[in-house]
């Protein structure tokens, strides 16, 4: 049955090809609001679904792109382990290929690394319609140009995501979050003091910050009172709010944008609502700024920024998305887009035009 | 004796004036070595048993130098072949007679150390070990621990994706980096990454790591530190049984325990320890496990004593908990010089990198005994446990005629063992000009066809590192290396004899 699925994506693919028609390549659409618009034929990937291989003393599972992060997750939670990089979801029946193309990465991201850091291997069709196989099962590879992460947030240019091998962690025993009231300045410099704690989340919201402990019950509970504040009650709903936007911070009118910096970047001159998350290295920012200022802005600070939704949203905005790249590494983008889908058939635009 | 790289028509002795000339002015008189009792220094890396003199040896010494020597270069349609400290064990960096051997030695300058965001900014030449040392006094170090570390280099960490023994928990080289400067074939430099946690655009980072010298020179790295842990602890277990050390590495991990190292020794090579340095081990054993555990110190103290019943339950003889800071480096001590110790056991070894799912571990060392012993050559294991990765120490005798070819082909069916069983042909040596051949056996021609539009993408006239990591069609076919995916003769484009 997925055997004859994998076929007739092929096929499309391959007619797409000879044709030069683009592809619109499917899941389940939680996700389609990020990026630009795609016009073209469906590529249907959310049949596609299935665990093909789990063991958890190998600490790797192996599914298919259509199978949904709900799925995963479930599974993983009976042999008490989980995605560490706490995948969003933004919709009940997200799937691995759109957590995977979209690349993004939860509250765990500054403790324990990013969607990218866990990609071991990948199945994938190229935009002649070969089908192909990168990385592995096994923790360490070096075999070959490591195609499977270069995959992980191009949002489906360089090719349809069939299958993703993943690396997976152990939960902690014990998890608590300390709420502390403090200033922006003292946030920053505690959020700093984190990466020596075995904080698995921090978020500053609301002059409020929240610091998520993970480990044995015995040091986290001493680690709590050294760092003081108040204990968080359900606080497993605090996280999955602030990683599926249900926050609400994220319920503003204005626009929306993901600012990544250097995590001991000082607080940055911007106007707006902030949210900060990963010790500081990923700021959420509510502003009616244009996308022209901020990049300005938050440029010399090493950083960028992404626009995730934005009410003004005009055709002349659109190329304004992601952040602009320099002009000799977006040549390279062409060239490696090129190399990987030669005839542009792949969501294109959704990224970077001609991309 | 012959080594696999592919037949390349020589430079015109007019070429090579011209080549000199140019880089002439660019470069002061000491960076270029050209007098054969200079370049011989250079016919080899890590992996010595291939040797081959450079047509030239270029040592710059600043980024600018670097992309001039690029310009040059592909003006003449000179390859390069860059090379950082020559500890590679996979070729890598073996010189080719037609093209100019790019020597990053001299960019060993530490830049930054940036203790608030928890970076190093450094050059390619920097030592592995030299960013730990300078950023241990602010309490950081650089996780990616290679057994060369005293010795390689960073941009040669990058260009193979080193790991080392640590991998498990803090991951390889690819994990710990966030920037690179990198210089193209065209002369350009461009910044890949930056130091915020992720960038705009394709993954390049990843894609540059392990890419072996093929696709870009990186000039500059900067890579992420973290806090030293507050505490270490060690211990040590002997098994009489390889597969109950084999299933006592699997029950620590389903037990939700990630040690920061987890290492496996067999017979041959814990004897070979113990005779060399004394650390302690049981020589009567036929397998050990060390498993260190770091973190804070009450969590690691609770954490060592549910390894230790974990490892008598399966079935360990005797285990050993370092009572203190020397005992613990004394375990390491026979395990870090393994691979020296090996080398008393015969006049020569040969070191291979395979990595495979855990669960075939036993299957796997079978394999590799019956293998040993129809080739007549004995072979002591070394396993990065804790994340699949063994390194078979082949013992062999240079001297005796055929037994280096031997060997290689030993090797070579032990690797192609490792794919079979769900492995990879590397796990963190790389490919270079050692595991050529075998890559036919891993990948498909239309998966090779895709790593070479890859290379194209960065690198269209040929001119970085050529003929290295990734074999051509033409290769496989005619090692007929016969790959049978999903049914099908590999290479049916190709005519056969």
């Amino acid at each position: 049955m997925t055997d004859n699925l994998t076929e007739s994506i092929q096929e499309q693919v391959k007619d797409a090809y000879y044709s030069s028609r683009a592809l619109k390549i499917m899941g389940n659409s939680t996700k389609e609001f990020l990026g630009h618009p795609v016009s073209g034929e469906p590529l249907e990937i959310s049949g596609h679904t299935g665990i093909v291989n789990y063991e958890p003393t190998e600490l790797v599972i192996t599914a298919r792109s259509g199978t949904t992060l709900n799925q995963i997750e479930q599974a993983l939670n009976e042999n008490n382990q989980m995605l560490a990089f706490e995948p969003p979801h933004f919709g009940e029946d997200a799937t691995l290929g759109g957590a995977i193309a979209c690349g993004l990465s939860g509250p765990g991201r500054a403790r324990f690394g990013a969607v990218r850091d866990f990609v071991l291997g990948t199945r994938i069709i190229n935009g002649q319609g070969d089908l192909l196989h990168f990385g592995g099962e096994v923790m360490k590879n070096v075999a070959g140009y490591d195609l499977s992460r270069l995959q992980a947030g191009a949002m489906g240019t360089l090719g349809v995501l069939l299958e993703v091998s993943l690396k997976v962690l152990p939960k902690e025993d014990y998890t608590r979050t300390q709420v502390l009231d403090v200033s922006k300045q003292s946030a920053f410099e505690k959020m700093c003091q984190c990466t020596e704690l075995p904080a698995s989340a921090t978020a500053y919201v609301d002059d409020r910050l929240y610091i998520r402990l993970s480990g044995s019950e015995n040091t986290i509970n001493s680690i709590s009172t050294k760092i003081g504040g108040e204990l968080l009650d359900n606080d497993a709903a605090f996280w999955l709010n602030v990683r599926e936007h249900q926050h609400p911070f994220f319920r503003e009118s204005n626009s929306l944008w993901r600012l990544s910096v250097p995590p001991a970047t000082p607080p940055i001159d911007l106007p707006g609502q902030w949210l900060i998350e990963w010790n500081g290295a990923q700021r959420w920012l509510n502003t009616d700024a244009n996308a022209k200022h901020i990049r300005t802005i938050i440029e010399p600070l090493g950083g960028h920024a992404t626009c995730y939704h934005s009410p003004l949203h005009s055709k002349e905005d659109e190329h304004e998305i992601f952040h602009p790249l320099p002009e000799p590494l977006m040549k390279l983008h062409h060239r490696l887009k090129y190399a990987m889908d030669p005839n542009g058939i792949f969501n294109p635009g959704k990224m970077y035009p001609g991309l | 004796m012959s080594h696999p790289i592919e037949k390349h028509e020589a430079v015109s002795p007019g070429k090579k004036n011209e080549l000199l000339k140019n880089l002439s002015v660019i470069l002061p008189r000491h960076a270029i070595l050209y007098l054969p009792e200079d370049l011989h220094v250079y016919e080899c890396d890590g992996l010595s048993a291939y040797r081959q003199t450079p047509l030239l040896v270029v040592l710059p010494e600043s980024t600018l130098q670097v992309q001039q020597v690029m310009k040059i270069c592909k003006h003449l349609a000179i390859p390069v072949v860059a090379r950082g400290a020559g500890t590679g064990l996979s070729g890598g960096a073996l010189p080719l007679g037609n093209a100019v051997l790019l020597s990053l030695a001299k960019l060993s300058n530490i830049i930054e150390i940036d203790v608030a965001n928890r970076t190093a900014c450094v050059e390619p030449g920097v030592r592995n070990l030299a960013i730990s040392e300078a950023a241990k006094p602010c309490g950081l170090y650089y996780a990616p621990d290679p057994s060369s570390q005293i010795a390689c280099s960073i941009g040669g960490n990058v260009a193979e994706n080193a790991g080392g023994v640590h991998c498990l928990k803090y991951g390889l080289t690819v994990n710990n980096i966030l920037k690179l400067k990198m210089v193209t074939t065209d002369g350009d430099l461009i910044t890949i990454g930056s130091n915020a946690l992720d960038s705009p655009g394709y993954d390049l980072l990843a894609l540059m790591t392990g890419s072996e010298g093929m696709l870009g020179i990186i000039v500059e790295i900067t890579v992420k530190l973290l806090p030293i842990a507050e505490s270490a602890q060690v211990l040590l277990a002997s098994f009489n049984e390889i597969p109950q050390a084999g299933n006592a590495v699997a029950a620590i991990i389903g037990a939700g325990i990630i040690p920061a190292g987890l290492e496996m020794m067999d017979k041959l090579a814990i004897k070979a320890a113990e005779d060399f340095v004394h650390a302690g081990y049981p020589t009567d054993a036929n397998a050990i496990l060390l498993c260190e555990l770091d973190g804070n110190s009450e969590e690691v103290s609770e954490k060592i004593s549910e390894v230790e019943n974990i490892m008598l339950e399966h079935g360990a003889c005797d285990v050993r908990i370092a009572q203190n800071e020397q005992e613990r480096e004394l375990f390491w001590k026979g395990r870090k010089a393994a691979f020296p110790a090996v080398g008393r056991l015969a006049p020569d070894y040969y070191c291979m990198d395979g990595t495979i799912p855990r669960h075939r571990l036993s299957e796997v060392l079978q394999t590799i005994e019956t293998l040993s012993r129809e080739y007549g050559l004995p072979v002591a294991n070394v396993f990065h446990a804790g994340d699949g990765n063994l390194h078979p120490l082949i013992l062999y005798d240079a001297n005796k005629p055929g037994e280096l070819e031997k060997t290689e082909e030993l090797g070579g069916k032990i690797l192609e063992f490792c794919v079979e069983v769900g492995g990879t042909i590397t796990g963190e040596h790389g490919v270079g000009i050692e595991k050529i051949n075998q890559m036919c056996v891993q990948f498909t021609s239309t998966e090779l066809q895709q790593f070479h539009a890859i290379k194209h993408a960065f690198d269209p006239d040929r001119l970085l590192n050529p003929g290295k990591a990734v074999p051509t069609l033409h290769r496989c076919a005619e090692l007929g290396a016969m790959h049978v995916h999903n049914g099908e003769l590999p290479f049916p484009e190709l005519p056969r004899f």
